[in-house]
């Protein structure tokens, strides 16, 4: 099943810098434009459900501050007025942070995340938060204690996750940008699976200040957008030194509006990652991957295969490094200070609460990735585990090293298949895990990249995406690649790839 | 079970000390926020959302505590390393908001240094593992039940203004070769410590407030081994008197377990003021595993060497240097020198010279009068409740001959009792000399016709008899008069 395919006119169809403009202009006010798109949520979210919480009248209050505002020709920010769509992970004032999880049902954070403060310094309005798998532990947003989130493009599949919220709620209209949080590729994947924009900043390159930890080494928050320039402009917003996170890089956000408005791709020197693809990637994902490297090639870029041998072992690397810093991050959920409490009506020590509690307020993926966290950090098994992993990842970030000393950006699949049926790997955790396959190298290293999508896989007319890594601080790249993909890809097709969303899907092995 | 005294301990065992010392610094605000760190506030007044552990808080150094650790460890000898990391220590306890303590675990910020301590008259030098900076826990109050602790109360109220304070822990090296003295080393080496803190200016260092904690590790080995027996750590030994106390007790009493035949648990125990006893806490055999990992949410800390040579320029004299000067300075003998460190009088008696007294004069007071007081309400010196300001305004009334020694130990005792300044203290109980003439050669006149036998022992030429009459006539006026005057006086009529 699929949702109603909005009309080319309609408010909601149009990216973020053109309602921008228009409010800008006053063709449009901030307030029409909210009201749209709490309009859309209201139509489609009882079946997407991507939002778990939806303040309308704050988002309309907000929109009418910009509305006057720029009656007033008071300076307003590049995006004044865009509606946004916030992970339930970030906190934001005066409206509950649950990051999906029982345990933190109906908590008020007394503070706003970095980001979300820059979006409101910026004047974005905020609709309401997202849906996404507890505390971002998952590919689907299945582990989400509130239900899960259905992909706009198959209502039977999944979004992705964890950022599953995010990325449906943009790829069903219900905002034109959204904030993500990416650990293992929580941004990237959702967005190839719902043929949306997503950037996982460079680590450090945007704060993590009130965003509630999953593995703090390897979290970011980061633009999700239908369009490669919208996602650039919400990441200059949110993007750059916070001194409120210690790991916050102190350097200028690179210049990734310039570059998404470029598109110069000309002499670029693109690696082809050998290791990421091949058996186990889904044919059509292979097929669209392809296609888009030779479009690549085809707009100037200097194609080369570039190897890099320890990519194979980021993923059991990644599941005992996110695990270890897991199981201590959230230590601080007991039911003592905050959030749920059981069991504290009779004789039972604090201890005993805070087991109880914990045992009631936190799923099964969490439970199973805390156990793993503990063990990796046990005494005896320290240096074989958490330790060992640590290596990994000094050979990921060497490999990664030595390609960029050949090329100036690497592309892979985003994921090794497009979007599975809700409750297919629900059971089968090592399944689900291999979602993240080609983003998890990339979180490891700390380095920046994105999915852009490259069209519908011919066997099931789902969306797949291509990813892009580039250096460290060299962000700008991602949306170089990109939004010379988009343009090319977007002449080809005759428009959007979301603007297919409703069409025919075909069971098996139609043209795209 | 056998109780030993404590030469028959030593005489059979050496004991092996090792001192943990947690230092809170007195910088303005926390390790990692902004918060105050002011002793003494309204519960739960002090605090934010990273110093209460709050989902997304993130911790963010003060490098003014940096600063202090740094100073601290050279201080101490030691080296300051060029890169380190904090660790978490993991573990669940709800006056600990994070579920985990931000310390720092193999990579300490100053590690292997010495320091030296002086006991009668013997220099004894103590290895300085590491000091490594961490965060303070929030305090927890237990209500109800029998014994203050967490087992057996009905709820537990939770203060985390203490929550995040920085902390210095300081790690000896095994402390050998003390013998007897053991007790006197860990108090005279704690003393050091905290005179140093004091000096260094990175800390209040009032262990009745907690800003400086004591741990005491004891082991004993039978004299003449050279392996270390299994010892305990005896937590939260709170005054300079208790150090002492506590690890003499250890020694009595792991003397007395292996006497009998007895293994030493390896464990933590508790100090108990009022016993003078300690008794088991949590075994280590079965303690938590800490699961130690690099803090993820900090980046490493690595002080320049141009830093470091520049905090290495502000530290003040080294102690030892230090009571070699003071000694000299106040002309006192080895002997007297040797007292005044081991009643920890030093930094009394200094400030009590700066304020006026003479030093011979300072030190009597602060080694008879103050001393005395001190022993019998069981504090430190500089918690009797009298100040070296006090001392010496005291001095000042007896140099003037507004009273004299038996009068101000009375004026002591008033201060003390918190009767106000030295001066209202005079005042009140009416302590003043009695320097009226008339009033003196009235009660001169009294003895002299009370007690006509020993004026004739006088007039025989018994002149040691006048100390009765003098002790008659101190006695008619309360003490309040200056016996050399009165004798004067009463030869003066005899004659």
């Amino acid at each position: 099943m699929t949702i109603r395919q909005p009309a080319a006119s309609e408010i909601i169809r149009q990216s973020a810098v053109d309602l921008a403009a228009k409010i800008k202009s006053g063709e449009l006010s901030a307030v029409e434009v909210a009201r749209a798109h709490l309009d859309r949520i209201a139509e489609v979210d009882g079946e997407v459900h991507a939002f778990l919480y939806i303040d309308g009248e704050r988002a309309l209050a907000a929109a009418a501050r910009v509305d006057a505002k720029i009656a007033a020709r008071e300076q307003v920010g590049a995006l004044a007025g865009v509606p946004l769509a916030l992970k339930d992970i970030l906190t934001y004032t005066g409206a509950p942070t649950t990051c999906g999880s029982k345990i933190l049902e109906g908590w008020l954070p007394p503070y706003d995340a970095t980001v979300t403060r820059r979006l409101l310094d910026h004047d974005i309005v905020i609709l309401g938060k997202t849906n996404l798998d507890e505390f971002a532990m998952g590919s689907s947003t299945e582990n989400s204690a509130y239900g899960p989130t259905r992909n706009p493009w198959d209502t039977s599949r999944i979004p992705g996750g964890s950022g599953g919220g995010s990325a449906a709620a943009v790829a069903a209209f219900e905002a034109p940008l959204a904030i993500g949080t990416d650990t293992g590729g929580s941004i990237r994947q959702p967005a190839a699976v719902t043929g949306t924009v997503g950037v996982k900043p460079t680590y450090g390159g945007s704060s993590r200040y009130g965003l509630v930890a999953l593995a703090s080494s390897l979290d970011q928050p980061g633009p999700c957008a239908r369009t490669v320039l919208d996602a650039a402009l919400l990441h200059k917003v949110i993007a750059g030194h916070d001194p409120c996170d210690s790991t916050s890089i102190d350097e200028p956000v690179p210049d990734v509006v310039g570059a998404a408005r470029s598109a110069d791709i000309s002499g670029m020197k693109i690696g082809v990652v050998s290791e990421l693809g091949g058996e186990g990637y889904a044919r059509g994902v292979e097929q669209r991957f392809h296609e888009g490297v030779e479009l690549l090639a085809s707009l100037g870029a200097e194609i080369i295969e570039v190897s890099c041998p320890h990519f194979e072992y980021a993923l059991p690397a990644y599941y005992l490094i996110l695990p270890a810093e897991c199981s201590s991050n959230l230590a601080k959920f007991d039911g003592m200070r905050f959030g749920l409490r059981v069991g504290d009506d009779g004789p039972a020590s604090a201890e005993q609460v805070m087991g109880m509690s914990r045992e009631a307020g936190f799923g099964a993926e969490v439970k199973r990735r805390i156990i793993i966290g503990t063990y990796a950090l046990s005494s005896g098994y320290y240096d074989a585990y958490y330790g060992q992993a640590q290596k990994v990842r000094t050979l990921i970030s060497r490999d990664f090293d030595q390609a960029f000393s050949r090329v100036d950006v690497l592309v892979s699949p985003s994921t090794p298949s497009t979007a599975f049926r809700i409750g297919e790997k629900v059971n089968d955790p090592l399944a689900m895990y291999m979602n993240d396959l080609c983003t998890i190298p990339s979180n490891l290293a700390g380095n920046a990249s994105a999915s852009f999508p490259v069209g519908l896989a011919p066997e099931d007319g789902l969306p797949v995406g291509l990813q892009v890594i580039a250096p460290p601080l060299a962000d700008d790249r991602l949306y170089r690649v990109g939004a010379a993909l988009e343009a090319a890809l977007e002449s080809d097709w005759g428009g959007p790839l979301l603007d297919r969303t409703s069409a025919d899907r075909p069971e098996a092995g139609a043209v795209r | 079970m056998t109780v030993l005294s404590y030469e028959e301990a030593l005489a059979a065992y050496d004991p092996v000390l090792g001192l943990e010392v947690h230092v809170e610094l007195n910088t303005i605000s926390k390790m990692f926020c902004g918060c105050s760190t002011v002793f003494g506030a309204e519960p739960n007044t002090q605090v934010c959302a990273v110093c209460l552990g709050l989902p997304g808080s993130l911790p963010v150094v003060n490098v003014k505590a940096v600063e202090s650790a740094i100073r601290i460890g050279l201080a101490l000898n030691c080296t300051i390393a060029e890169w380190c990391r904090f660790a978490r220590k993991n573990y669940f306890y709800p006056d600990m908001p994070k579920n985990y303590q931000i310390s720092q675990y193999d990579e300490p910020i100053a590690y292997d240094g010495w320091t030296e301590v002086v006991l009668d008259g013997e220099i004894y030098r103590i290895g300085i593992e590491r000091a490594h900076m961490e965060e303070d826990t929030g305090k927890s109050l237990h209500v109800g039940g029998a014994t203050g602790r967490i087992h057996g109360a009905d709820y537990s109220l939770l203060d985390y203004n203490r929550s995040g304070v920085p902390l210095i822990e300081i790690v000896t090296k095994p402390v050998e070769g003390t013998g007897a003295q053991a007790p006197e080393v860990a108090r005279a080496y704690v003393t050091m410590l905290r005179d140093l803190l004091r000096a260094l200016g990175v800390s209040d260092v009032r262990m009745e407030q907690g800003s400086l904690r004591c741990d005491a590790n004891v082991s004993l080995r039978p004299v003449g081994t050279s392996t270390f027996g299994t010892r305990t750590e005896t937590k939260n030994v709170n005054s300079l008197r208790s150090v002492e106390r506590a690890v003499r007790y250890e020694i009595t009493r792991q003397a007395a377990v292996l006497t009998e035949g007895g293994k030493i648990t390896l464990e933590t125990r508790h100090w108990h003021e009022e016993s003078g006893t300690t008794t088991p806490g949590r075994s280590k055999e079965t303690a938590e595993d800490y699961r130690y990992f690099p803090e993820p949410d900090l980046v490493p800390v690595a002080p320049s060497r141009e830093w470091v040579d520049q905090l290495r320029a502000t530290l003040p004299e080294p102690p030892a240097a230090r009571l070699h000067r003071v000694s000299a300075e106040w002309g006192f003998s080895e002997l007297e020198m040797r007292d005044v460190v081991s009643a920890g009088a030093v930094n009394a008696i200094e400030a009590t010279v700066a304020a006026g007294a003479s030093p011979q004069s300072a030190r009597k007071w602060w080694l008879t009068e103050i001393a005395r007081h001190a022993n019998e309400l069981g504090v430190d010196l500089e918690n009797v409740g009298v100040t070296a300001q006090q001392v010496a305004e005291i001095q000042a009334l007896v140099q003037n001959g507004t009273i004299n020694d038996k009068l101000a130990r009375q004026v002591f005792e008033g201060v003390i009792a918190g009767e106000g300044s030295p001066a209202e203290v005079v005042a009140a109980r009416k302590l003043a000399i009695v320097s009226d003439e008339n009033a003196l050669a009235a009660a001169v006149n009294d003895a002299i016709n009370a007690n006509p036998d020993i004026v004739d022992k006088i007039k025989s030429g018994k002149v040691q008899a006048t100390g009765a009459l003098i002790g008659s006539v101190m006695k008619q006026l309360r003490g309040q008069a200056d016996a050399a005057r009165v004798r004067e006086l009463i030869l003066e009529k005899i004659n």
